[in-house]
Formats: structure tokens, sequence, C-alpha cells
């Protein structure tokens, strides 16, 4: 009953938002079916299309289901974006540096990958198990931290690429593309097709096994839901924000990792956040915190974020208008909740206008 | 169970639309393919057709104040001249670069820019796969760079690039013969080829003034390793103006805007960069060294139009083709004696008497040539 | 005896329904109350009481049916219209500012002004506000010292100060729902006094209560709520508390525990001169020192704040223990873990079962294992094993009759009583040489208190200790064999049952003892 609700909601926010985006469209006098005609051409016209926008979409639901992790373990991990970025970082490292077979190679970036940002999420779960630090505070510090030591590293010049504002390439045995040439599903696999989204998937499957079927998944919604009780149920629970922490950490780490190892193959000095990590957020909201959710919410996001911006040079709209759209978009399927209060309280109206008429 | 069936149906559905798309869309492939190859005769024709032309921004977004803008003023130029068709597609992150160009690609567009030195490789690698459609790039030329670009630049791609060392030099000249102080700074964004140009050509207008005029200007220089920080630009600038400089030049995009607000704020000079930035703030900003994007941009897509595209190649711009220079407010605040003696400079310039250096062995090197 | 005018219908609600999707929470019901009378409603927890008196207040709009006041038919859309209807509400947690005075917080939101002083700055009008409350006060047999700070009075003023509030506001009707939950015994003598004073002045109280004692004390009219629906209203007088009671559950209720004759053992349970600091870091717990025998209930009678929170949170590992021992079995078990002094055999029924004994979110399964969810059959080697968790928890449901029978219910679902249950069938699950029973009757109706009472008992009669907290006399009284008095952080006096009543406890709980002491020495 529930479930079907919330996908009701969820269903009915969509639709919401790509009305009021409509709106927008119409009053800057363009014609909204056009572009979103366009949009979901160009997400769906190609298969190649597909592929970026599943390309596009692999580290969002990554960082969605971190997010996601946290949530249900009752943090907010505002910090998946440094944790991408600490990823990215250190699998491109390992990618480039270290000289190791295939296969071997890339999955030791990213379980080196993985591990580092585990630590560094970990350290705002240290803090806040330690001292009561918020984690809110202390990730969204260590996100400019993470961006200026990324930075940093870049420019160290055994690793810099010169002529650029990036770093050297991997090397091809990191790599997890899929090899070239694959010529089937049309155009799909010109992409950069890799094995990020099937990665994805296994792990979405993965965490919702943890959580669901594991006594440390047990532990750790104990501690999410309600800590007092956990503790007086002789559950950790400092040791286990740590945890939850580390692993909310790793997830975005792999994030990085797979957008580093899959498509980007090299991390390049940062002005500004990306928003991987940020994008996450929304994800994680829009699944309700189910990291099966996060793969189609991931999509969603993905796909709006890569074909809602081939409206821009068809139409000729503005970009500003065009991310204003999105951001409503987004604003309005995020917030499935605020949609569910309105219903809810246009029944109650609804019974006291009963009232009145008797 | 109930709930492994939905998400099953799910999947299904999932897989159906993406395989029905799928095929659909691999026959489109191939139709597209035709045109392409009956362009392919028309090579370097002269051509009445409208020209399609997109470009696609780096991080900045089309709005930056910067050369993005400065390049898409110069495709909206060549649409009311030339007749052709622009449009933009802004990057959000560097992995957009890639997909932004393969949708320019699909959009059959008869010249795709890449704007900045950042899409380098994205272009590239674009372009040779694409052997049948036109690419161009600012501010990057592949030659020399064997490793990363073994076939030097692709047959359908131009290179565009600006002696932006010129025009920082005649700044360099004027903000040393402006001091009162004896101290002028520069912020650069980050540290790359194109920005050291601006850096060294502007320390050897200084090194240049103080032999003319027997000054002894000095330079103070700080790099923000950011483009986009303006916060930062802001608070470096502060600090250079209280440590005693009284004229500050930014080579540092949106960092820059904090530069000038800086300026504006203590009262002291900036120089502006890429465009003339005198409208930022009109009492500070005495000049700015103008690198115009626009006009190299609308020059490549001229010569398109008249079958006259230099593919292959990469294309200089200085002084000589107007396409840099300094800001033609400048008269508002340099004095006139000094604005003449600019007029002399670009004319040494561009007949090779001044050799104005791009880096920190060329200033070595030009530092002994005045001494 | 009381000025009832029974000719003067203040309130008649007429049919009152409300929904909550499917759930019918009032079922028609109707209810008449004159004026100058104290009218109780009765009901179980979860009976409906409490939304029909939102409903008077205009917190909820009713599904169906119409209100009256004073004869003329409304519509309370909201507590605005209600208390410009002169109806006053106090509820169970009162809703003061600490650090305002007793006239801050009465005035607060229509404060009057003044001009004042020599640049004629508006200033509150302080001086006339707290004459207007003294007035007052004297005038229902209050006693409130309208100057003092809300923090620093007890919580049977600061009911008195809520009561004010309404009063001040030009309340006719006042609502208090539970109030005599958080008082001590004399200070329930003294609010049903007050309660006289004011009928007798014209003023209409309806009280929410399930505890039939003051009822008969107290109330002129009751009308009885079961399951959303109006069973009868009754003159109190008419009926015997049984009755009431039977009205209320529905079924024969008896209140005589059943115990057989206490066979004490040895102790089991030594608490010696043990130190507890508070959150604010000062000496909650000064000293206390306790010895639990095998085989009997030991009852720890006190006023709420007397130390006894931060008592049982070191007791149960949950709070540090600055000094002293415990020892359990012989073993110091004083600041190890939780799940320790579970280990060593001592179990808790915790004071707050919403914020300590259960996850709301988790299923009624799920809460049956808080404490074994990594032992097997639950789990191995960290995989959860659901059939066996299902399978646990179904027959304790079962055999504790928890409804709805169903485990994967959320525990956040169930009615208050059928939470207890859930608590209680986990923690004598585990087979406790100590089980530590805090407020384990807390807000539970009739039926729950007596199904709770059951199985305390029987963990005495089956030779294990039960150490119980209550704030409620009647309990520690009915089912304690020996009763501690805790005053201050310390524990003040032990009795044997038999040489404990009522008069007494109340005594030591409120120093009394210590007074005395203080005095002679």
């Amino acid at each position: 009953m529930m479930k079907r609700n919330r996908l009701k909601f969820t269903i009915i926010s969509i639709l919401v938002g790509l009305l009021v985006g409509a709106f927008i469209l119409l009053a800057v006098g363009f014609n909204p079916l056009e572009a979103y005609t366009i949009m979901i051409r160009g997400i769906f016209g190609k298969p190649k299309y597909i592929s970026w926008t599943i390309i596009r979409s692999t580290p969002l639901i990554l960082t969605g289901i971190s997010v996601a992790f946290a949530f249900r373990t009752g943090l907010f991990n505002i910090g998946a974006e440094g944790q991408f970025i600490i990823g990215a970082l250190v699998a491109t490292l390992v990618g480039y540096f270290w000289n190791l077979p295939p296969v071997i190679h890339a999955i030791v970036a990213i379980l080196m990958a993985c591990l580092a940002a585990a630590i560094w999420a970990g350290l705002a779960g240290f803090l806040k198990a330690k001292f009561g630090v918020n984690e809110v505070i202390t990730t969204i510090m260590l996100n400019w931290i993470a961006l200026y030591l990324s930075n940093a590293i870049v420019f160290w010049d055994k690793f810099k690429r010169p002529n650029s504002e990036a770093s050297q390439k991997i090397l091809e045995t990191a790599s997890i593309r899929l090899p070239k040439g694959i010529n089937f599903l049309g155009d799909f696999f010109r992409a950069p097709v890799n094995w990020g989204f099937i990665i994805a998937i296994l792990v979405a499957i993965l965490i919702r096994h943890i959580l669901k079927n594991t006594t440390l998944g047990y532990q750790l919604r104990a501690v999410g839901f309600n800590s007092d009780a956990a503790e007086y149920g002789g559950i950790d629970v400092k040791k286990n924000i740590v945890i939850s922490m580390a692993i909310a950490g790793a997830l975005s780490g792999l994030a990085g990792a797979v957008h580093v190892l899959g498509v980007t193959e090299e991390v390049s000095v940062l002005a500004a956040m990306e928003g991987n990590g940020f994008d996450g957020i929304a994800v994680s909201l829009i699944a309700a915190n189910s990291s099966i959710g996060c793969i189609f919410a991931g999509l969603l996001f993905g796909g709006l974020k890569y074909g809602g911006y081939k409206i821009q040079p068809a139409m000729g709209a503005p970009s500003e208008i065009i991310s204003i759209v999105i951001g409503i978009i987004v604003f309005f399927i995020s917030m499935p909740k605020l949609i569910e209060m309105l219903t809810t309280l246009r029944a109650r109206r609804k019974r006291g206008g009963e009232i009145e008429s008797k | 169970m109930s709930k492994m069936k939905k998400i099953l149906a799910l999947l299904m559905i999932a897989i159906l639309a993406f395989t029905v798309v799928g095929c659909s869309g691999g026959d489109k492939a191939d139709d597209t393919k035709k045109p392409a190859e009956q362009k392919e005769g028309e090579e370097n024709k002269a051509t009445d057709e409208q020209l399609k032309i997109t470009m696609v921004t780096d991080v900045g977004g089309v709005n930056d104040q910067s050369f993005n803008q400065s390049a898409w003023e110069g495709l909206q130029k060549a649409d009311k001249d030339l007749g052709t068709k622009s449009d933009y597609q802004e990057s959000h992150q560097d992995a957009d670069f890639v997909p932004n160009l393969e949708t320019a690609l699909d959009a059959e567009n008869d010249l795709i820019w890449g704007i900045g030195f950042k899409l380098a490789n994205a272009v590239y690698s674009a372009a040779e796969e694409n052997s049948d459609t036109k690419y161009a790039i600012v501010d990057f030329s592949y030659e020399g760079d064997e490793k990363n670009f073994p076939d030097g630049t692709p047959d359908n791609v131009v290179g565009v690039v600006f002696k932006q060392e010129q025009p920082s030099f005649l700044v360099g000249y004027i903000a040393a013969m402006m001091s009162e102080t004896g101290k002028v700074g520069f912020v650069g964004g980050m540290e790359s080829e194109v920005i050291s140009a601006f850096d060294y050509g502007y320390q050897a207008g200084v090194a240049y003034a103080n032999k003319v005029a027997d000054k002894d200007v000095k330079v103070l220089r700080q790099y923000a390793e950011a483009f986009g920080d303006s916060a930062k630009g802001k608070a470096i600038a502060s600090s250079m103006y209280q440590q005693g400089a009284d004229i500050v030049f930014h080579a540092a995009g949106g960092t820059g805007d904090g530069v000038i607000e800086a300026a504006k704020e203590q009262d002291k000079y900036a120089i502006g960069v890429d465009r003339d930035q005198n409208d930022l703030a009109p009492d500070n900003v005495i000049t700015s060294a103008m690198k115009r994007v626009d006009v190299g941009v609308y020059n490549v897509i001229k010569d398109l139009k008249e079958g006259k595209f230099p593919g292959g190649t990469t294309v200089v711009y200085g002084l000589e083709e107007g396409a840099v220079d300094i800001a033609p407010t400048s008269d508002k605040h340099v004095p006139k004696e000094i604005l003449d003696k600019v007029e002399e400079l670009k004319k040494l310039i561009i007949d090779g008497e001044i050799k104005v250096p791009v880096d920190e062995d060329s200033y070595e090197e030009y530092l002994k040539t005045l001494e | 005896m009381k000025n009832v005018d029974f000719q003067t219908k203040v309130i008649e609600m007429k049919g009152i329904t409300k929904k909550f999707g499917d759930f019918v929470a009032n079922d028609s019901i109707d209810l008449t109350v004159h004026k100058g009378e104290i009218h109780a409603l009765l009901g179980e927890n979860g009976a409906g009481k409490t939304t029909l008196m939102n409903v008077l207040y205009g917190l909820y709009l009713p599904t169906e049916g119409n209100i009256s006041i004073n004869g003329e038919r409304i519509e309370i859309k909201n507590p605005n219209i209600a208390i410009e209807k002169g109806i006053g509400m106090v509820h169970q947690h009162f809703m003061l500012i600490d650090k305002f005075t007793v006239v801050e917080n009465i005035i607060l939101g229509m404060e009057t002004t003044i001009k004042k002083g020599s640049f004629d700055t508006k200033c509150i009008d302080i001086e006339s506000a707290t004459r207007e409350v003294e007035e007052l006060s004297k005038k229902y047999g209050l006693h409130v010292d309208s100057n003092a700070k809300i923090h620093d009075i007890s919580v049977g003023m600061q009911q008195r100060v809520e009561i004010l509030k309404a009063l001040y506001r030009g309340a006719d009707i006042l609502i208090l729902d539970e109030p005599t939950a958080v008082l001590t015994p004399q200070e329930v003598e003294e609010l049903i006094q007050i309660m006289g004073s004011l009928t007798e002045q014209g003023k209409t109280i309806i009280i929410i209560t399930h505890k039939l004692k003051e009822i008969k004390q107290a109330a002129d009219y009751c009308t009885i709520i079961r399951r959303g629906k109006r069973i009868d209203t009754v003159k109190v007088n008419d009926v015997t508390e049984e009755d009431l009671a039977e009205m209320m559950v529905g079924r024969q209720v008896s209140f005589a525990v059943d115990k057989k004759e206490m066979n004490r053992g040895e102790v089991v349970l030594d608490i010696d001169n043990i130190v507890v600091k508070d959150n604010r870091k000062l000496n909650a717990v000064k000293g206390l020192s306790l010895q639990l025998h095998k085989g009997e209930i030991l009852g720890i009678a006190g006023v709420d704040g007397n130390g006894q929170s931060e008592f049982l949170e070191g007791l149960t590992g949950l709070r540090p223990i600055e000094s002293g021992k415990i020892i359990l079995n012989g073993e110091n078990i004083a600041n190890t873990t939780p799940r320790n002094i579970m280990e060593k055999g001592m179990c808790n029924i915790p004071e707050d079962r919403q914020k300590r004994g259960l996850i709301l979110d988790f299923s009624i399964a799920e809460n049956m294992i808080l404490e074994n969810y990594d032992k097997e059959p639950f789990s191995k080697s960290g995989r959860l094993n659901h059939e066996n968790i299902e399978e646990h928890a179904k027959k304790l449901i079962e055999k504790f009759d928890v409804r709805p029978r169903n485990e994967k219910q959320a525990a956040g679902s169930l009615s208050g009583g059928n939470q207890q249950k859930v608590i209680i069938s986990r923690e004598i699950t585990n087979d406790p040489d100590v089980l530590i029973a805090a407020q384990p009757t807390r807000g539970l109706d009739v039926g729950a208190i007596e199904f709770v009472h059951k199985y305390l008992v029987e963990q005495r009669d089956n030779e294990k200790a039960v150490l119980l907290v209550s704030f409620e006399l009647d309990e520690i009284l009915n089912l304690s064999d020996r009763i501690a008095v805790i005053y201050n952080g310390k524990i003040v006096d032990i009795l044997d049952r038999k040489d404990a009543d009522e008069k007494k406890l109340g005594y030591l709980m409120a120093g009394g003892g210590v007074d005395d002491e203080k005095k002679q020495a």
C-alpha cells in the first residue's frame, strides 16, 4: 500500500514538475511540447544517447546510494561530493602510477579509491561519534578540503599532463571501458560504455541485502531510526556511526573511481564542485532512500541532465531558462513528500467543506 | 514477492523501451551518413547555403564575461553579417565535453567550435573519428605535442590562438608608466601556457618601461588556482593593494571579477582582460588587454563561407590582425602621451622589433636584450 | 454540594465523528456538559477521548457532527475561535517558557503596553498584569507566586500556571488533559480542591483521565468512551470504581493483585553508594545504596525529578557512574556496557518506551530481537535469519497477546499497551535474574496495567528479583514487598509493605524525613 502510494506520488510530482516547467517555457515564448520532445529524443533518439544517459547517470546512482545509505542510518552525508573527488583522485593515481595486469589493475584502483574515500568520510563519522560534531558541517568542510587537495595533487609535476589543466591519463590496464569496436545495438557502443552501470546495479542490490539481511544492517538501521533504543539494546552506537559514514564514503568514492576509469580517464583541476555528489542528494530524495530506487532515480536525473540541456541549442532558448526548467523539475520530483502533504491537506479541506454544506 | 515482481516488470519495460528505440535508432544512424558523404566532394568551395555552426563552451558557460561570451558574440556577428545559423552548448563539468560534441555532431553542423584549451582532447578525438565534419578550437595548438597528438592538427580542424603576450606587454607598459607607488600586481587564474603568456608579456612591458623611462617598478605576482573564484581574486588583489601596489592586472576569468571589485572598494586601479572590462568599474579599470576571440572566431567562419577553411593549421592572431589590442576606453584614464607611445610600441611589435616573451625562458632572454 | 446548573448546557456535542483515513477515532459521540460541573472523560488509551477534546478545542475539524457552545451552534475551525468562546485547554505537556516568570508566561501573546519614562517608550505593563494575575490566583485558591521563574517552581505549580493562563484568557470551560499524571499524591489532592473552587465560581471543567479513583473523588459526571464510541454517561455517585472499569474495558477487571507469600532469597543486586551526574554535570544521584533479593519486588517510590532517571541509566550502563559499586551476581558491573549488563542477567523495561524501549520504525519482530539479533537462531555469521525471527515473534505475540497479531506491523503503529507488551515479552524471554521495571504502566489503561502487573508478579514468584520504579503510589503499594523512597538522589527510607501506607510514603517522598532530621540537627 505505502509503496504504491509512494510511487504514485513520485510520478505525479514528475508530471507536476514538467507542467510547471512547461509554463515557464511558455511564458518566455518557447513551445514546451517541442522542448520536451527534443529532450525525450535527446535521451532515446539514438542508442548512443541511451548509452550516454546511462554513463551520465552511473555516478549519480552511486552517490545517490551513498547519501541514501547514510540517511537510512540517520546521518546526512553532504560530503558525497568530496568523497567522489577523493575516489576519482585515488583511482587516477593508482591507474597511472601502478603497473598491474588488466582487470586486476582496475579492481585494485577501485578498491583503493573506495578505501580512501571511506577513510575520508569515516573521519567525519569519527568526529561525530567522538566529539559530537555535526556531520553536516564536517562533510561540507571536507568537500572543500578534497577539492583543493585534488587540485594540489594534479598540479604535482610528475602527475600533471603538460599543457593541460588535467592529470595524466590512466593506463589502459586500469580502464573499465568495454573494448572499442563492438557493433551491435546501432551506435550504442560509440559512447565510452563501461562496466560502471553494472557495478552500480550490483552495488544497489548488495546495499539492499546488507541493510535487510545482515546483522550489520540491522544495527545500522536501529541506530538510524532510534539511537537511544539501539544504545539501550546494547548496540555500539558510536562504532556504527563511523562504519556507516565509511560505507557511505566508499560508495561515493566508487562513483568517482567508476567515473574516472570508465569515462574521463583523468582528473582535471576543478574550479568549482562538479555536483556529482550534490546531485546524489536529490537522487536519494527521489528514491526515498531506497538503494534500488536510486537506480531509477539516477537514470531519471542523468536523463534530465543529459537530454535537458539539448533543448538549448535546438531551440535557441537561453541556457538559464533551461537550467531553471530542469531545476524546477528536479525540485518537484525531489519532493514527493511535499506533494503528499498537499494532497492530504486538500483531502482535509474537503472534509471541512462537507461540514459547511450540511 | 510482489515487490520483486514489480521490479522485474519495471526492468522488462526498461529493456523493451531500450531495444525498440535501439533498433530504430540504428536505422537512423545509417541514414545520416549519406548526406555527409555527399558533402565531402564540396570541400573548400564557397557556398551560398546557410551554414550551421555551433560552439561548445567550457565550464565557464556562455555568460562568463570572458572568452566564452566573446566567442558567442563572434558567432552572432557571423549570423548577422554572413547569414549563418549559430547556437551553443554549455558544459557543466569536464565530462560534458565529449557528449556535447557528439550532440553537436548529430545536429549536422557545418562547423563545431570548442572554446578553450580544456576541450583540446575532446575536440581532437571527435575530429579523428568524424573526418567529414569540421572543427575549430580556441586557445589551443595541436602542433609540437607528438605524444598526445601524433598527427598534429587534423585536416578537419583549425586551431585558433592569440598572441595574448602582445596586449599584455602594452598594458604592462601602461601600468609601469602610471604607477605612483612603484609596485604593480598580476593575478593569474591557473598556471598554463596561455596564462603564462599574459604573465610574462606583462612583466616584459613593465621591464621595458623601467628601461626607457628609467623607473624601478616591481611586479607582485600570484596565481589564484581558480578561474571562477571571485572571492579569492578579491582577497589576492586586496593584499596586493595593501602591499603597496596601485595597479593590478588580472588574467583570471571570473576570479578577476573579484580583482576589479577590490580595486573599486579600495579606490585603486585595475586592468581588465579578454574584453573591455571598463564597464565593470568605470572609474577603476584603466585599460584592458583585449583578446578578441570574437574576431578570431568570426574570421574562421568567414573563411569557411568563402571556401578557404584553413583546415590542418593553427591560425595565430595578433596585433596585426586586430585580434588583440588594448581597450578603446583607455583614453579615459591613460594620459595621451602614454597612449601615443603605446601606438609606437604596437608598430614595433608588429614589425618584429620587439619580440614579446611568452614564458620564463623567453622572458630571461628578453631581459638580456634590454641591457 | 456543588451548584451545578442543569438548565444551562454549556457544551453540546452531537454526533461527532472523526476519521483519519480509514480509521474512525470518534464514532458519532454525543457529549453534554452543564454549567458548573466537573465532567470526566474516561477511556482506555487510544479510545478517542483526546481526539474528541481536540475537536472541541479546534485542533481537528470533525468529519461529521456539530458543536454548540452556550446554546449557540458554532464551527470551531481553530483554537482561536475556541478561546474566544471561553474554552481553555491545559495539555499534558506544559507549554511554558522556562526562563520567564509566571506573569510573563501568562500574558505571553496578549501583553498590554503602556508608555513609560521620559521618552514615552512602549513598555509591557507588567505591574497591572501582575495585579490581575494575583487577583485571579487568589480568587480560585491557586496560590501561585507570580514573580517566580518557571524553572524554579514545581510541576504542580507549573500546572496551575497553565490553568491561570487559560483563566486569564477568559476561559469559562477548562479542558484538563490527564492532569494528574505528573503530580505527587499531595499535589493531586490540591488539584482536586482547586477544581472544586473553580466550579463553585461558575467555571466548568472537563478532565480527561483513566484514573478511576480521581474520577470518584472529583467528578460529578463521567462519560465513558470505548474504541471511539460513547458507552454511557453516568452520575459518578451512582457507580463504583469496578463499574467504571468494566464499562471502560468492556469486561470485568480485578484490581487486587494476586500474590503468593514472598519467598525471599539471597542478595542478587547490591548497589553501594553510587553517584551519577545529570546532563548538566550536577550530581543527581548522591550516594545511593540498595540491596535487592531474589524473589522480591522492591518498589522505589518518589516524585519525578529526584534522580530516578539518572539512577536507572547508571544502573543499566547508559550513563557513567562517578563513584560506587554495583554488584550483580557477585560481579561489579558499574560502568560496563549495556550489553554486558544484560548478559550478566539484568534486564530493563525502560522508563520511556518510545525513546529507549522500541525502535518505532522497526517491525514487532525486529524489535523483539533488539538485544539478541546477533545470536543464533536469529542470525548466523552476520546474516539474519528472517524465518526464525518471525517464528520467534509469532510465538511471543501469541503468548503475550500482542495486538494486532502481525509480526510485520511497525511498532510505532501499536497502542501504548501493546508496545509495552512487546518490550516485556522481549525482556522476560531473556530470563533475567533482575528485572528493572521503570514506570511500567505509565500511560497504560486498566487492561494493560493488569497484564503488566501479572507478569511482574510472575517473575517474583519464579524467584527472580524485580526492581519497580514508579510515580504511581497505588502501583508501588499494590505490587511491592518492600518500598524504598527516593528523595533528592538518595534512598531516604526502606519500609516493609505492611508498615507502609500512602500518607507515610507521601510524607517521605516530599522530603519529610530528611527535613525532620535537619530540624533535629
